[in-house]
């Protein structure tokens, strides 16, 4: 929705505006890039999650903020991901660069699978369905104990940098992540841009219409929830390989409903809404467990409702905001 | 055979309490078209409270009392505040506003209470009725009892009282309701604080079996979950048949199919959701599907 | 004339709409108490949003007094407990109650439980039909028997002043002559005050005392019901007969 909103205010000068945003872009990269020069390695382990997240929230953010679709149960793909990655590595010997396409072939296979009674369900069932799955994962990866680990888990080697690189290993897993996110980025760009990406704005603004229309319904919906599905995965692979260590613990109910929660926060739809999730799923627990161990959930929580009330588009959306304000007192000033 | 039995009584009593959260997610969705997906947390956090109460030394059936009042007053306020300003909005923002109480209230308990598990009284005396070769423990006779009583008020309410009547009529058409003067508004509140009660009703008779932390209603609500959208998301009596069946499938498939074993039975409710939605969408009972587009 | 000095309903300058678009554009009118009055009126011309405006289903601007009473700007239910029923376009019938529990719920408001069974007793008196019908779900009714019961529903409320939208729609011409028949012995009966929109001008103007003719949001003719009739200019181009 800001999407529209914004190319609706568009100021009377395009040109500087697309000058300036060409700036700050290039000037975050920059950042982007020499921070993991600049910070200790816990911290850029920290940014390497938030990346891992974000690429997570890419794929539920197609699915519930483009398609208006519910999934309680997307910490379930990126399970499927980590652990595909873990086994092709712990049992297969795979050299890790592959296993990131096979994570996601095999996340986007499942979806494709599941999308076929999702498609089926309806908006509370989807989301009963997606539920149910997750609470089931996590026993289900306990009991295959000889591939999976059991309770106890597996543990990987982490990727090694090469030796021309120069870098550390957090710096090495920080650019892996981040080539990565870039890519999910583009790709995740160029599905909205195409005939995907319109199909899914109209079943979600209107389904009937949209189905009148003749939209293939079912079709872009079972896609919809296969895409998002395939970047969970690849998500889960890049966790695999930063934490080089992967137990049924780690992917409860609980993954899910944060990933949710995150994307919520972030802002529903909006482009900057899954790295801001990201930066919210990663930070706003470490920074407040200090308080209480509950902080983070109390945060959540009333976050989510909140943001449902009076900023349906997120922090994503507040911050678009507050730059169109400030961009309107420049220009008067 | 007495072994099956067994099995089967065992069932039914793990089904009872999945029926009582159960009949509270479909009081709800009745009246407001709602799934709460909080209301397995609302019954943890009343447990809590009664938890507190016999701490504080109330005899349990009081504090029984307490809590359901306390839970009902809770629900009523829930609506009011936090439900009310997305009545109308479209499904996924209500959804997602359930999820954001399920974590905040998830959290809450966990603050003021920690997340160390506690015991909780158990108000059934020990022991067993042997007949036939079959136990039926006392706290089993006890759970199916209260929650049978439970059906009974409710089913006294909506058939015999006058807030019953508006009730009924509210959950028909509001619009309707209100042309013959029923403040929908509050009977709504009132729907709400009914379920919290039902819900509560739920917690405090599972804290016992389990053990009392924030997380102890998470497991339940699958089921409850599996046995509304069996007996179909708008019928109460539904609700409680699907429970009992939920109940029974779970500890049957447990005991003796050796590929789900005891690790694998939250894999049953994920079977009952998909077999229902696949082949009967409107659930056993139900009238409609859960279709709100 | 009631004790305040004006009519028993006065409505004044009445505007009212949804969202954007306005339909009412400053209607007025009077009704004395234990009148029946008609609203005509082609299709469009905001019959429906008139009553919809007297009981509080949309937001209005301008005036509306029951008795000295003001009602803009209330409830329907707050209107409703004023005793105001309103029997709605659809009919409002709760489909899955039984019968006699939409009668009950029609008397929601009131706690004189004797007297609710008195008029249970009087509703049945006016329609034996419904009497038959009692346990049977009102979902299952015909057209016809629905719109008694709505009617009934609304009489329970004891009402002082009773809305009736379209009680003509749908029903075979014969059960319609029934149903007017019978608004009318209410009236006569019950002093209770009518206000009814409908289509079928003949009938209601056979049972009303005064009319209003309603057009594109405006009154475009006010006046005895005799006169109404015998105006030609009226007869053609809304009662869709020459005299």
């Amino acid at each position: 929705m800001a999407e529209r909103r914004g190319t609706g205010r568009r100021g009377p000068v395009p040109a500087v505006r697309a000058r300036w945003r060409g700036l700050l872009l290039t000037a975050a990269l920059l950042a982007v890039c020499a921070a993991p020069f600049q910070l200790v390695p816990f911290r850029v382990f920290q940014l390497t999650m938030v990346l891992v997240y974000t690429v997570a929230l890419i794929g539920l953010n197609l699915l519930v903020g483009h398609g208006g679709q519910i999934s309680l149960g997307h910490g379930a793909f990126f399970a499927v991901g980590a652990y595909g990655t873990a086994i092709m590595m712990f049992h297969g010997g795979w050299p890790y660069p592959v296993t990131l396409p096979a994570a996601a072939a095999v996340a986007f296979a499942i979806g494709l699978a599941l999308g076929v009674p999702a498609t089926r369900l309806h908006g509370l069932y989807l989301a009963l369905v997606t539920l149910a799955i997750a609470i089931f994962l996590v026993p289900l990866l306990k009991r295959f104990e000889s591939v999976t680990g059991g309770s106890m888990g597996l543990t990987l080697a982490k990727p090694r940098p090469p030796a021309w690189s120069g870098l550390a290993e957090d710096q090495w897993l920080y650019f892996l992540t981040l080539a990565a996110a870039l890519l999910a980025l583009a790709v995740n760009h160029s599905l909205l841009r195409s005939r995907v990406g319109r199909a899914l704005h109209a079943v979600r603004d209107n389904e009937t219409a949209a189905e009148v229309m003749g939209v293939r319904l079912a079709f872009h919906k079972r896609m919809a929830f296969a895409w998002s599905a395939m970047f969970a995965g690849a998500a889960g692979c890049l966790y695999t390989w930063v934490i080089g260590f992967v137990s049924p613990d780690s992917f409860t109910v609980n993954l899910s409903i944060t990933l949710l929660a995150g994307l919520v926060i972030g802002g529903l739809g909006a482009t900057w809404g899954p790295l801001l999730g990201g930066l919210f799923v990663m930070f706003v627990p470490s920074l407040s467990q200090d308080v209480n161990k509950a902080a983070p959930g109390v945060i959540f929580g009333l976050l989510i409702i909140v943001v449902m009330y009076v900023a349906p588009t997120g922090l994503a959306g507040l911050v678009r905001r507050a730059a169109h304000s400030f961009g309107r007192t420049l220009r008067k000033g | 055979m007495a072994g099956f039995l067994q099995q089967v009584v065992e069932g039914l009593g793990a089904g009872a309490i999945y029926a009582s959260l159960a009949l509270a997610l479909v009081l709800i969705y009745r009246f407001t078209g709602i799934v709460n997906f909080a209301q397995g947390e609302l019954a943890m956090f009343a447990t809590y409270i009664a938890w507190q109460f016999t701490h504080a030394g109330v005899p349990f059936w009081l504090a029984l009392v307490l809590t359901l009042a306390v839970a009902f007053a809770g629900g009523m306020l829930i609506e009011r505040v936090v439900v009310r300003p997305v009545e109308g909005a479209p499904e996924l923002t209500v959804v997602i506003v359930t999820v954001g109480l399920f974590i905040l209230v998830n959290a809450a308990a966990g603050w003021i209470w920690s997340f160390l598990i506690k015991d909780f009284p158990n108000p059934f005396p020990r022991g067993a009725l042997e007949a036939g070769g079959v136990g039926v423990a006392y706290s089993t006779l006890g759970v199916m009892g209260v929650v049978a009583a439970v059906m009974g008020l409710l089913y006294l309410l909506f058939r015999h009282t006058k807030i019953g009547l508006g009730m009924r009529a509210v959950a028909s058409g509001p619009e309707s309701a209100r042309l013959v003067g029923i403040r929908v508004g509050w009977t709504l509140a009132l729907g709400w604080g009914l379920a919290a009660t039902v819900g509560a009703v739920s917690g405090v008779l599972v804290a016992p079996l389990l053990f009392l932390e924030p997380n102890m209603m998470g497991g339940v609500l699958i089921y409850a979950f599996a046995a509304a959208t069996l007996g179909g998301f708008d019928s109460p009596a539904g609700a409680v048949v699907g429970g009992l069946v939920v109940g029974v499938a779970e500890t049957l498939s447990g005991a003796y199919l050796d590929f789900v074993g005891s690790d694998l039975k939250v894999g049953v409710p994920l079977a009952i959701i998909l077999g229902v939605l696949l082949l009967r969408p409107q659930g056993l009972f139900g009238r409609a599907a859960v279709e709100r587009a | 004339m009631n004790a305040k000095g004006g009519a028993f309903l006065e409505v004044e300058d009445l505007h009212a709409g949804y969202g954007d678009v306005r339909v009412l554009h400053g209607v007025g009118l009077s009704v004395g108490q234990g009148e029946i009055c008609a609203i005509l009126g082609p299709n469009g011309a905001g019959k429906t949003t008139l009553l919809r405006a007297l009981c509080g289903m949309v937001r209005v601007r301008g005036a509306v007094r029951l008795d000295g009473v003001p009602l803009a700007g209330r409830s329907p239910d707050a209107v409703a407990r004023l005793g105001v029923a309103h029997v709605p376009e659809g009919r409002g019938t709760f489909m899955p109650l039984t019968v006699e529990e939409n009668l009950r719920v029609g008397a929601y408001t009131r706690r004189d439980r004797a007297a609710v069974r008195d008029d249970l007793e009087r509703v049945y008196g006016y329609f034996p039909a419904l009497k038959k019908r009692l346990r049977q779900q009102a979902g299952s009714l015909s057209g016809g028997e629905q719109q008694m019961l709505a009617i009934g529903r609304a009489l329970m409320l004891r009402p002082r002043l009773l809305l009736l939208d379209e009680p003509s729609l749908g029903l075979a011409p014969m059960v319609t002559r029934e149903l007017f028949g019978i608004v009318a012995s209410i009236n006569r009966e019950e002093r209770t005050t009518v206000v009814v929109v409908e289509q079928n001008a003949h009938l209601a103007l056979d049972v009303a005392g005064q009319a209003h003719v309603l057009e594109t949001g405006r009154i475009a003719l006010s006046g005895s019901a005799a006169d109404i009739r015998a105006d030609e200019q009226v007869a053609q181009s809304y009662l869709g007969y020459r005299i």
